[in-house]
């Protein structure tokens, strides 16, 4: 009686693991790509990667966006699958800490990654050890509406004083030089990085963003002063903080204004909203302080291995494979976005085009952006006091006093 | 003769326990002991993955020096004293509708409809009725060359815009609540005051009213608890902005603990054993007036 319960539990057993636990040569892939492009890039990826190795099959889940962000701590720990995208630098350092991805560095010595990918291998290492794999970035800068300066015969700005004098243009004209919507609070992030990476460059960012120097610090104020001269300058869309940065679009389409902070993913929506290549251009940030080297923001995006997959051997080969430069250029012809092996080709999108000629002659360093750059907690903080400086440019002290406390509680 | 009659009485007093017993286990363990693990959370630093780190009441200090918490709980305030608008507005509309008129039942649906549809729908319709720049809202006010106002973009009107959002559906429940107290109105108490030349408001005031008593009770409780759950609509129209000027406690505790920026669960089971307090006061006065009301019948 008491071995037939033995093994009757036992089978139980048995067949539960075998319910669970992915068969050899299986795949499991976790991705929140649900976007239209992200996906097909995702779907071609997969089918490329299963052609060139017969016998493992991909089990592809998709997520939305802000659903992944909370279920990827719970699949991490309770039922991991053995690849997951997620971001560089300082965004998976809560997951490298607590044990949950996997050490990749040898997927990146066995295939001479530490060349190709070179210009992200910074943000990908933590301790000494690369935690992923990047695949895409992609850059910030100022998409702008040229038929408006053309209409307005301004050129496109290089320094400060010839964007506040384009600002003034615009302004007179009628048309509000930047718009923006700061809801989801991030937007405002994006202008922040830019103006202080201006002001003080790409050193003090990452200090900053690391919390080693006060946010009460004279240079922050400098940048913020800088800020405050576009805000009294009318320089913003006005109720900025009733939209997100979708809806503060239909602005710049309209032609009610005529720049947008942004990074690269913008022109797919501009270009279906109707805006022509003709009408729509880009350029780098205009210079603040000349003797600041020009620093760039262009996140990148990764795919990491945690470390409770089951399937870690075939998982690496897909890391490999996503990691050559075949498979950058696909994937990023599709996403439109810039590959990051050195090799890839880039998409002949003017945008994408003009985007790479910027980072790749970019001296300065590249950061990844406000809310990857600092840890969590900081960066909603901060952006938070960002959204209230905008409308609230009198509170600088008590906001930055505000920042200040909580740096010293965060990075304790 | 003695064996049966033990056996009668433990018939009579196990039976009870029997029955409640599965009512019991899972109250204790979906209510009574999530409270206590929420209690013990609260004294720990854990961001849900990694260790533990016992730190004391450290959370409750920094509470007590944390300006959000305190605009948090403000809102809270405004939302529980504005909410109870719902009542009165709820009551009018039963009035109105209490009568015999061709195609009544049609009217009534039509304004029980708020509370059909859920609250993250209600939330986008405000959204887009108070959009600076396309909302209908600001459409009237520009009939009258007022405005445009940013109600969601303001920190001085951006809690009052969702609470009057949330009276909206509210006023549908208390109006339902008091249509059905209205049927159960005695009829030849209401010809009694007649008789007795009682008219409009004196009638309102005293035949009516105290006769739907049990649904203003229930009114309360449903509002006070819709109050303090304001969540979804926080979530919907605001995200606690702007710069968290629109948070409620529980919104509070959700961006601290389980958010994109959050993942402090320590500090978000400190709020929510302050909400479970302030709540645990609203609770005890409630069974306090149950247990006199039974005692009394």
């Amino acid at each position: 009686m008491v071995t037939k319960f033995k093994t009757t539990i036992a089978a139980l057993a048995a067949s539960t693991i075998l319910a669970t636990s992915a068969f050899a040569g299986e795949l499991v892939i976790n991705t929140d790509t649900s976007d239209p492009a992200p996906k097909a890039a995702f779907e071609q990826l997969i089918a490329d990667f299963e052609a060139a190795n017969p016998g493992i099959t991909v089990k592809w889940n998709l997520f939305d966006h802000e659903g992944y962000k909370t279920s990827i701590r719970n699949f991490l720990t309770a039922d991991a699958p053995d690849l997951a995208n997620w971001y560089a630098g300082n965004r998976m350092l809560p997951y490298v800490n607590a044990g949950l991805f996997e050490d990749v560095s040898d997927v990146w010595d066995d295939n001479g990654l530490n060349e190709s990918l070179a210009s992200a291998a910074g943000s990908m290492t933590i301790d000494g050890k690369k935690w992923g794999v990047p695949y895409t970035y992609y850059q910030w800068g100022v998409y702008y509406r040229k038929d408006i300066f053309e209409a307005n015969s301004i050129e496109v700005p290089t320094n400060w004083d010839e964007f506040k004098a384009a600002g003034a243009t615009l302004t007179e004209a009628g048309v509000t030089p930047i718009t923006i919507g700061t809801k989801y609070l991030w937007t405002a992030g994006g202008v922040f990085d830019y103006l202080n990476l201006r002001t003080n460059g790409y050193e003090f960012h990452m200090a900053l963003t690391k919390g080693e120097v006060e946010w009460t610090d004279p240079r922050v104020v400098d940048t913020m002063n800088n800020w405050k001269e576009l805000i009294d300058a009318g320089f913003f869309l006005e109720n900025h903080t009733s939209y997100s940065w979708q809806e503060a679009l239909a602005p710049m389409v309209a032609g009610d204004a005529a720049m947008y902070v942004m990074g690269n993913f913008a022109v797919a929506p501009l270009r279906e909203a109707g805006l022509s290549d003709d009408q729509l251009g880009f350029f780098q940030f205009p210079v603040i302080n000349p003797d600041v080297p020009l620093a760039e923001e262009a996140p990148t995006d990764t795919l990491h291995i945690p470390a409770n997959a089951t399937n870690k051997e075939d998982a690496r080969k897909f890391l490999a494979f996503l990691a050559t430069a075949d498979a950058q250029t696909k994937i990023n012809e599709t996403l439109g976005q810039l590959p990051i092996h050195k090799d890839a080709t880039v998409g002949d999108d003017k945008f994408l085009q003009a985007g790479y000629a910027m980072l790749s002659s970019t001296d300065g360093g590249i950061a990844q952006f406000f809310d990857r750059d600092a840890p969590a907690e900081m960066a909603k903080i901060g952006m938070e006091g960002f959204q209230e400086f905008m409308v609230k440019p009198e509170r600088l002290d008590a906001i930055l006093a505000r920042l200040e406390k909580t740096r010293q509680r965060v990075y304790k | 003769m003695s064996a049966s009659r033990a056996s009668r009485f433990n018939q009579r007093s196990l039976a009870p326990v029997l029955f409640l017993a599965p009512a019991i286990l899972f109250f204790m363990f979906y209510v009574i002991f999530p409270i206590f693990q929420s209690m013990q959370i609260s004294l720990y630093d854990w961001d849900g993955l990694g260790d533990k780190t016992f730190v004391g009441i450290d959370n409750y200090v920094e509470l007590m020096d944390d300006e959000a918490f305190y605009t948090s709980l403000k809102n809270n305030v405004i939302w529980l004293v504005l909410y109870m608008l719902a009542i009165p507005a709820g009551l009018f509309i039963a009035l109105f509708l209490n009568q015999t008129v061709f195609g009544m039942r049609l009217y009534k649906s039509l304004f029980f409809f708020p509370f059909v549809i859920s609250q993250v729908v209600v939330g986008l319709v405000f959204t887009w009725f108070y959009d600076p720049s396309y909302g209908l809202l600001n459409v009237i006010l520009g009939w009258f060359s007022l405005g445009p106002v940013t109600i969601l973009g303001d920190e001085t009107w951006v809690t009052y815009g969702i609470i009057f959002a949330g009276l909206w559906p509210q006023t549908a429940y208390c109006m339902i609540l008091y249509i059905t107290g209205l049927n159960a109105v005695d009829p030849e108490q209401i010809e009694a005051g007649r008789l007795d030349n009682a008219k409009g408001w004196n009638m309102l005031w005293y035949i009516i009213l105290p006769q739907l008593k049990p649904a203003t009770f229930i009114a309360i409780v449903v509002t006070v608890i819709g109050a303090l759950r304001s969540f979804d609509l926080v979530s919907i129209m605001t995200a606690g902005g702007p710069w968290g000027s629109s948070r409620v406690l529980a919104y509070y505790m959700y961006e601290k603990a389980f958010s994109e920026y959050g993942f402090r669960m320590g500090y978000g089971a400190a709020i929510a054993v302050v909400l479970f307090l302030i709540m645990m006061i609203y609770i005890t006065v409630f069974l306090v007036k149950m247990y006199r009301d039974e005692k009394g019948h």
